[in-house]
């Protein structure tokens, strides 16, 4: 009982605030990147605008190192539910993890892109599925969170939020990304996705997979594109996924769990948190605050 | 139940806070096991907590510069499940005095308010300032935790003194209140009760969260629904809005509150488009009316007893601020206000007094700084439907925007319409002079500048726009070479034709005083008539003649446009000072040293402009 309520009220205000963005922006657009999360917010907003269409469309940041089942997904889904996606790629060259790093590898096709697509189009505000329960530093990101030009974000301009409304006015050259999924939890996403039989992604659910170890992680061989040492054969283990970006910076925990109510279940018991499973947030030392203000999401 | 509660913790730098939310948190399973390992591993300086053990503070930390500071300087939300399955969304509010607005800010939809007090230092001033910003953002209750205790030796009457200190201070503010003995160190009383207090037997703080019910207050029932987005399909015309202050259901009585249309509701969706019997506030919802009303964005749909009693449109309201912006209030400047899905320009016309929120005196003043608190009025240009914020918090409340720099500056409450500002009659509204001056927050005016060619007309008028316009004036210059290369193309220089075009220009510069901007005019305008005629266009004090005094002789040294020279030659018939006379005014509202400093002239003409 409890549980539906508090469903229900997390859906009442992301909804608010999807329609906020809808109302008062320019050309606001839905950033997907086929996750869990985006999965919930894409859902969200087709509930939102019901019966008319979702007014924003999607966009997609390509790096071209997603795993394979990731791709195939979102061509499903823009399909199903007749999205306008567009999908972006840096156009730079031979930028890979493996080549540049895990840091600069995504500053370059993740940040970078990002910032590209968004000026191109000139979206003024970009939906993102993020939540402040993934890392601290999050804890006190806003819903409506305040980019400066060039995309930076600045503590010192964050502006306040009092009551339900925002302030959604921009000023020369600044933009707004809005976390609808602010207030929700790992555990909310996935008793909303039960509740609402929203798809995901296989990989969130355990199957044998082939995968290799680097530095106590385990990473899937998605593709023949992943230089294994020589010599070296990926085992097949029983893994799935907790969060999904690309093949070689996402490690995969070992787990039965395959289906949703077994997902639910383990992840009570697992006391890890859900960014562990990023290997990009590790790098560095630092938490994802500082790419936060180069523009990452 | 209520299902999710809103919480906004409070409590002074080093009372326990941070500690007392982290035991909460790993208390109730929601702090996950690297985090309690970081939180084992790391130390602040100066702590003095042992090696190995958990400081649960650091469970609650955020950003990296706080981080190194050892201070929380920004609202954090943390999300508690009690075992219930009651959601606590915790807000968790810097105790620094300087930092009123983020208090504000997690006050504002709190339910109750965590009240931190150390049992070593007492109830203090910051107590008070907790209480009162509380109180002002319409919390209606306050669970107050004596911390510390411990280091009292769990000592009975240190407790009760406080507890009695802390209800009558919650009194005093019409909250409902309740005291709590705790020692957030170890989580004696946190989440389970403790061995060290025999003495005590009410609930824990875990059991007063889980417990916690809406008092029932009485309040004007009735539902408002911001339209924030029309959604349309085929055949479908909806209003999609969250509903607040009461429950609506299909067949209920439409009112607009802006046209004062009614209708009834058809059909009320839920999200996905579900019909419902029924939404409670807080509710997704999009409407259907029976009649083709005309809504849109930004229009308040609510019941015609709501809309009768209070809810109707006005231009002015009484309304508590908190100044947010390191920029001071101004006066007559015209602020963006936005109030739900409505945005209005604004004008703060009074300050009435500044509250100084630990002793709750008001205290007058002119204008409001950051963190400040004050009771203002407001004129808004248009009519508005506000609520009182006692009515219902999210309808009742406003943002003022700066319009360039689109900064948030002030939250507000609305107290009540004035009725100066009442029964204004939706769509007679006229945009006239007054209207678009106070959008523009300024008095439109006239600045006449003559004298002779070369005398320095256009260098002091374009400063004076530079100056004006980066003081977030509307300005605009008009001088002989803009209006005579296209308006006036047709008109020499003979004395008719100089009427003419200063007759043109005088006509040109009314239009744009109506249009509400600052004019000034650089023309050589050699007689006395024709400006004795442009001045007879304008109100009184509307029109101010500057004449721009430089010797002939100078000017003719200067010769900008080499003027002086054809003339000399005998090319240039009809020059002013050279074959025309120039006649120079006789009583003039400012005479400018066309030889002195442009800064000079400058600061004259801003001055004049003042008056
Ligand atoms: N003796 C004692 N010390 C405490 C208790 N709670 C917190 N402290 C200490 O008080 C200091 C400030 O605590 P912290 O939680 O960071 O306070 P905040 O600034 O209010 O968040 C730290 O040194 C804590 O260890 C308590 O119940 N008893």
């Amino acid at each position: 009982m409890a549980e539906e309520d508090v469903l229900d009220m997390l859906e009442a205000e992301a909804i608010h605030v999807l329609r906020e963005v809808a109302g008062a922006f320019r050309r606001p657009v839905l950033m997907y990147s086929i996750g869990k999360d985006s999965s919930v917010l894409l859902h969200l907003a087709t509930k939102a605008f019901s019966p008319g269409r979702m007014p924003f469309p999607v966009l997609h940041i390509d790096t071209t190192w997603k795993f394979r089942e990731m791709i195939a997904f979102r061509d499903d889904t823009a399909r199903r539910l007749e999205l306008d996606l567009r999908v972006h790629t840096n156009p730079e060259q031979g930028v890979t993890p493996f080549t540049h790093g895990a840091h600069e590898y995504t500053r370059i096709m993740k940040t970078e892109a990002l910032r590209q697509a968004l000026d191109e189009n000139g979206f003024d505000a970009a939906i993102g599925g993020a939540r402040r329960d993934e890392e601290r530093s999050r804890a006190k990101e806003r819903i409506f969170s305040l980019r400066e030009p060039g995309h930076r974000w600045e503590p010192r301009s964050q502006r306040p939020e009092f009551w339900s409304w925002a302030n959604t006015e921009l000023a020369e050259g600044q933009t707004m990304r809005v976390f609808p999924l602010s207030n929700w939890t790992e555990l909310d996403v996935w008793r909303y996705i039960r509740r609402e039989s929203i798809p995901v992604v296989p990989l969130y659910f355990s199957a044998p997979r082939p995968v290799v170890e680097r530095d106590g992680s385990l990473i899937m061989v998605d593709d023949e594109r992943f230089p294994l040492s020589p010599g070296e054969e990926p085992a097949t283990r029983r893994v799935r996924f907790r969060t999904l970006g690309c093949y070689p910076l996402t490690a995969a925990v070992e787990s039965k769990a395959e289906n949703i109510d077994e997902v639910i279940d383990e992840m009570r018991l697992d006391r890890r948190s859900e960014r562990a499973g990023r290997l990009i947030d590790g790098e560095g030392g630092t938490s994802i605050e500082s790419k936060k203000s180069e523009g990452y999401f | 139940m209520v299902a999710v509660l809103r919480v906004v913790a409070c409590g002074s730098v080093d009372d326990g806070k941070s500690t007392l939310i982290g035991q909460l948190l790993a208390n109730t399973g929601g702090a996950t096991d690297d985090q309690l390992d970081y939180a084992r591993r790391t130390r602040r300086g100066g702590s003095t907590i042992p090696a190995g053990a958990v400081d649960y503070s650091l469970l609650t930390d955020g950003l990296e510069a706080e981080h190194e500071q050892g201070i929380t300087i920004d609202v954090a939300h943390l999300f508690l499940d009690l075992p219930s399955g009651r959601r606590v969304i915790v807000a968790d509010a810097p105790g620094h005095e300087q930092y009123t607005r983020n208090m504000a800010v997690a006050a504002s939809t709190a339910d109750v308010a965590v009240l931190l007090v150390d049992a070593t230092k007492g109830v203090r001033e910051q107590t008070h300032r907790h209480l009162s910003i509380c109180a002002l953002m319409g919390v209606p209750s306050v669970i107050a935790v004596v911390n510390k205790l411990d280091a009292v030796d769990w000592d009975r009457s240190v407790f009760n003194d406080l507890a009695g200190e802390v209800l009558s201070a919650a009194a005093g503010f019409d909250m409902t209140a309740s005291v709590i003995p705790a020692s957030a160190l170890a989580g004696d009383n946190v989440v389970t009760p403790s061995p060290n207090l025999p003495w005590y037997d009410g609930p824990t703080l875990l059991d007063a969260l889980e417990a916690w019910e809406p008092a029932d207050r009485p309040r004007r029932d009735g539902y408002r629904l911001p339209v924030q987005y029309v959604i349309r399909a085929d055949d479908f015309r909806g209003f999609a809005g969250t509903v607040f202050g009461g429950p609506v259901r299909p067949g209920d009585t439409v009112a607009v509150a802006g046209s004062g249309a009614t209708s009834t509701i058809d059909r009320l969706l839920g999200p996905g488009g579900a019909d419902l019997d029924r939404a409670d506030p807080g509710t997704a919802v999009t409407v259907t009316l029976a009649d083709d009303v005309d809504v849109r964005r930004g229009d308040l749909l609510t019941t015609p007893e709501v809309l009768g009693d209070g809810l109707s449109p006005a231009t002015a309201y009484s309304a508590t601020l908190i100044w947010t912006a390191e920029e001071p209030l101004r006066h007559g400047r015209s602020y963006l206000l936005m109030a739900g899905t409505r945005t209005v320009p604004a004008v703060v016309t009074t300050v009435r007094g500044r509250l100084d929120v630990t002793s709750g005196k008001q205290f007058a003043t002119r204008t409001l700084d950051l963190n400040d608190i004050g009771t203002v009025e407001l004129t808004t240009d248009g009519p508005v439907c506000l609520d009182a914020y006692r009515e219902c918090r999210d309808t009742g409340s406003l943002l003022l925007v700066d319009r360039v720099s689109k900064e948030t500056v002030a939250a507000g409450m609305v107290r009540h319409a004035l009725r100066r500002g009442r029964n204004v009659v939706p769509h007679t509204y006229t945009v006239d002079r007054d209207a678009r001056q106070r959008l523009k927050g300024q008095r439109a005016k006239v600045l006449w500048l003559t004298g002779l060619p070369g005398a320095g007309k256009s260098t002091i008028a374009n400063a004076l726009e530079r100056r004006l316009h980066s003081m977030g004036l509307h300005t605009y210059v008009l001088d002989g070479d803009n209006v005579r290369s296209g308006l006036n193309k047709d008109l020499g220089f003979t004395p008719g034709d100089r009427a003419e075009n200063v007759r043109r220009v005088a006509e040109l510069t009314r239009i744009l005083v109506d249009a509400g901007l600052i004019v000034i005019v650089a023309l050589v305008s050699p007689f006395r008539t024709d400006r004795r005629v442009a001045k007879g266009l304008f109100q009184p004090g509307d029109f101010a003649e500057v004449w721009v005094n430089t010797p002939a002789e100078v000017c003719a040294s200067r010769d900008p446009k080499g003027l002086y020279a054809q003339a000399k030659a005998g090319t240039l018939p009809n020059m002013t000072g050279h074959g025309q006379a120039y006649e120079p005014p006789e009583n003039p509202d400012l005479v400018v040293d066309g030889t002195g400093s442009v800064d000079d002239a400058t600061d004259a003409l801003c001055a004049l402009l003042r008056d």
